[in-house]
């Protein structure tokens, strides 16, 4: 595999990883009006997310420096072809990082409402443009001889994009149900499980339908075979199937496991249905950008793999571990306030 | 046509400066309070001593209201290179590209994992573990604050490159990593975190004296503040002159428009005020005050050092680059310059002033230097932003020192009304941010409230 291709798969994973993460967060945060009966059940429903939210959300900034280092020129086009969308997706994560600082710091009902719906509109309406983002990609958008979008914001919408989004929306908000089933107890946890399954039928349709379109655009518009885009496609449907099946009965874990896999595979059914191609032209085919044509030279591929490989599977191992640390359950016996129960030093000798 | 690029760009600009200047102003808070807060709650573990404990948790609020808007502001500046200045990207994206995604990697993946486990692990983590966990996001605050100035003085001072079909491509990762301007950067950037993190916590202890509120607790803070304030600041001018002069041999523009120094001189005074002087039909002040000799040491180390003036270097760009103007605003380099250097000056003077009045017991009841200190609040942010208007702007009309113009990187497809849209959407939204957070920041620094005890039974800040 040369290097190009490597880091186009780098990429692929960085998304992935940024949409099984924050997608389940992003889950949270749309089921926050809807999901508790009081404030109470709110916080714990924000504990759940709470330490992890932000480490998922590097890998949105990870994804996009890597794009700029190792694609600049796919960096360069898709970020200003796709200016007004961007600059949405920043208003969105902007309320949404804000809130959960800021909702817990005034009593009033009327505060307390303005930051529930900044984080469930924030996580919805984020959710909904990555998603048809990453649609575009392939589906195509207007690119001129020199590489650049020469479209306006309007045609980033058509049915097929659209779709990719509502998808996204749909089957984050079931995986954040799926994951609210594992980390809550009790009546909070019996209405996630109830909301994972109606969410499931919903998520399902759509998840499936796009992503036999996606095969279908892959062919149609990208020149593309069947094989291999099917495979994540088929991955994708039997996963989410299989979601459907394990929510109604209330497998929780591997409901769980299974939308994560779901949004693996959107991400990948995209990744697999563009290769070699990164930003479909829709304008004229040969305009297209491709991982050859918009890639960095080798030494700075070179040098940025390595330090990937370093440095990926220690991020895995820490995120990890910061997981395990956090897998009980939110919302059992009171754990002791750190104020009253201070945790006290080790004997209160010197460690070294 | 000319005229409406120029807007396109201008327009571009100011959007750029605004939201780096604006993320700046939280960035070397957390910097400073990090290791600071880290200190604070080191010194409660090993001792065991209740008061540490307050401290770490009123001063780790303080961190944390602060951290959430320096992250949600620098999400805007990576988008901003591609969204604004394609041309740009696509230009340097080999080589500039690479420390933004080792910092993602190395640097900010650290620091918001462990952030998360220091907030929420009070109660899940032992006390060491939990507290190697705030150390260990330190790291990456301060790791971070290395890759992002790797790539930022890369545009100071390429180096490490070669131009390969009109872009720039790495050559050697290991020139881009040590650039000597980076080195000195960064350290100048770390000191001004520091000196943030110490004269902001230093400002709050004397408001909490000015209401004798918990004296003998923020008394104790009020060292440790003094502690690290008075050898940062000291060290700063020292830094900052050394800085001066790695700018002084990669941007020799840059220095003789932060001095107005139009002709060549050897030796050269350093002038400490003037009225005029400021255009090319304007060389000559009618009023300055200088001191002989000590511009040519900060420009270059040595008393009778030679620097060149705007005129030579303005011919001879032109022959180098071509017709154009290669001078950045003289006037606001002149300014921002002194804004920058007499606030460090001021800071240290704070720094010392305090460190006398604590040797001799009489920091808490010196009403008239806690006013003082309440108010130096306010210098570090005049410093930082002055010194990065000096940066940018000196740079000017570069986006990359002698590779590309600015007025030739923004994005071709990006109109005035794309602009404009989002140029009036950053202002309002960061209005509101920094509203809230200014009120949120006095509301849990105040002295009137309850013990920091009570006040944060929760862990300090969920987010």
């Amino acid at each position: 595999m040369d290097l190009q291709t490597l880091w186009f798969v780098l990429l692929a994973v960085l998304w992935s990883g940024y949409f099984l993460l924050e997608g389940f967060d992003f889950g949270v945060g749309m089921l926050l009006p809807f999901l508790p009966r009081d404030e109470e059940e709110r916080g714990m429903m924000l504990e759940t997310i709470g330490p992890v939210w932000d480490g998922n959300e590097v890998w949105l900034v990870t994804a996009g420096a890597a794009t700029f280092a190792a694609f600049p020129v796919w960096y360069g086009t898709m970020f200003s072809g796709f200016y007004i969308a961007l600059l949405l997706v920043l208003f969105f994560l902007m309320i949404r990082v804000v809130s959960f600082e800021w909702r817990e710091k005034g009593d009033s009902p009327r505060w307390r409402a303005t930051w529930k719906w900044a984080n469930a509109v924030g996580s919805a309406g984020a959710s909904l443009i990555w998603g048809v983002a990453l649609s575009n990609l392939l589906y195509g958008v207007p690119i001129n001889s020199s590489g650049d979008f020469s479209g306006t914001f309007w045609d980033l919408f058509s049915v097929y994009t659209v779709l990719g989004g509502l998808t996204v929306v749909l089957l984050f908000a079931f995986h954040g149900a799926s994951f609210l089933t594992l980390r809550t107890l009790g009546d909070l946890c019996n209405r996630a499980a109830a909301a994972a399954r109606r969410l499931s039928v919903l998520a399902a349709v759509a998840v499936t339908a796009f992503l036999a379109w996606t095969v279908v655009v892959a062919v149609d518009r990208n020149d593309k075979s069947v094989f291999p885009p099917i495979l994540p496609a088929v991955l994708g449907i039997a996963a989410i199937a299989l979601a459907l099946l394990f929510a109604l009965r209330r497998r929780s874990g591997w409901a769980f496991a299974m939308t994560a896999t779901a949004t693996v595979a959107w991400v990948a059914t995209i990744f697999t249905s563009l290769y070699p191609r990164v930003m479909v032209s829709s304008t004229d085919f040969g305009n297209s950008l491709t991982v050859d044509n918009a890639s960095s030279a080798h030494y700075t591929l070179q040098v940025m793999s390595v330090v990937a490989v370093i440095f990926l599977p220690l991020i895995l191992l820490y995120q990890g571990w910061t997981y395990r640390v956090f897998r009980a359950r939110v919302g059992g016996e009171e754990l002791p306030s750190p104020g009253e129960a201070a945790p006290q030093p080790t004997s209160g000798t010197p460690a070294g | 046509m000319a005229p409406l690029a120029s807007t396109v760009v201008d327009l571009a600009r100011i959007q750029f400066a605004t939201t780096s200047i604006y993320h700046f102003l939280f960035v070397p808070l957390t910097l400073g309070l990090g290791p600071l807060v880290a200190t604070m709650q080191t010194i409660w573990y090993r001792t065991g001593n209740e008061a540490w404990l307050r401290l770490t948790r009123f001063f780790g609020t303080l961190f944390l209201i602060n951290f959430a808007i320096g992250v949600a502001t620098g999400l805007v500046q990576e988008f901003e290179f591609g969204m604004n200045w394609s041309v740009y990207s696509k230009f340097v994206g080999n080589v500039f590209g690479a420390p933004l995604a080792i910092e993602g990697l190395a640097a900010f993946m650290l620091e918001s994992t462990f952030l998360g486990l220091w907030i929420f692990g009070w109660n899940r983590l032992s006390p060491r573990i939990h507290l190697a966990a705030l150390w260990t996001a330190v790291l990456g605050t301060w790791l971070s604050a290395y890759f992002i100035l790797v790539a930022n003085s890369w545009m100071q001072h390429p180096v490490g490159y070669k131009i390969v079909n009109g872009q720039a491509q790495l050559t050697s990762v290991w020139s881009l990593l040590t650039n000597s301007f980076a080195l000195r950067a960064y350290l100048h950037t770390i000191l001004a975190g520091l000196i943030f993190g110490s004269v902001v916590m230093l400002g709050i202890c004397c408001w909490h004296f000015l209401r004798r509120h918990e004296v003998d607790l923020f008394r104790r803070a009020a060292k440790l503040a003094l502690i690290v304030a008075l050898p940062a600041t000291a060290l700063q001018l020292f830094v900052g002159n050394r800085f001066g002069e790695a700018v002084t041999s990669a941007q020799s523009m840059k220095i003789a428009a932060s001095e107005a120094q139009w002709n060549t001189c050897q030796p050269c005074g350093f002038s400490l005020f003037q009225i005029g002087g400021f255009t090319q039909q304007d060389q000559t002040p009618s009023f300055s005050i200088t001191i002989p000799r000590v511009l040519s040491y900060m420009a270059t180390g040595s008393f009778n050092g030679q620097v060149q003036g705007l005129n030579p270097l303005q011919s001879q760009e032109q022959r180098q680059y071509g017709r154009g103007n290669y001078m950045p605003n003289i006037e606001v380099i002149y300014w921002s310059m002194r804004v920058m250097a007499y606030a460090g000056v001021l800071m240290l003077l704070v720094a010392a002033l305090g460190a006398w009045l604590y040797w001799k017991k009489k920091l808490e009841r010196a009403r008239w230097f806690l006013w003082i200190a309440l108010g130096s609040i306010a210098l570090p942010y005049i410093a930082a932003t002055a010194g990065w208007v000096l940066t940018e702007m000196g740079r000017q009309p570069w986006i990359v020192q002698g590779l590309l113009l600015t007025s030739k990187a923004n994005s071709p497809n990006v109109s005035t009304t794309w602009i404009g849209i989002s140029l009036g959407f950053f202002i309002s939204i960061y209005v509101v941010l920094g509203v809230v957070d200014f009120v949120l920041m006095r509301r849990y620094a105040r002295p009137d409230q309850p013990a920091p005890r009570e006040e944060l039974p929760e862990p300090a800040v969920s987010y």
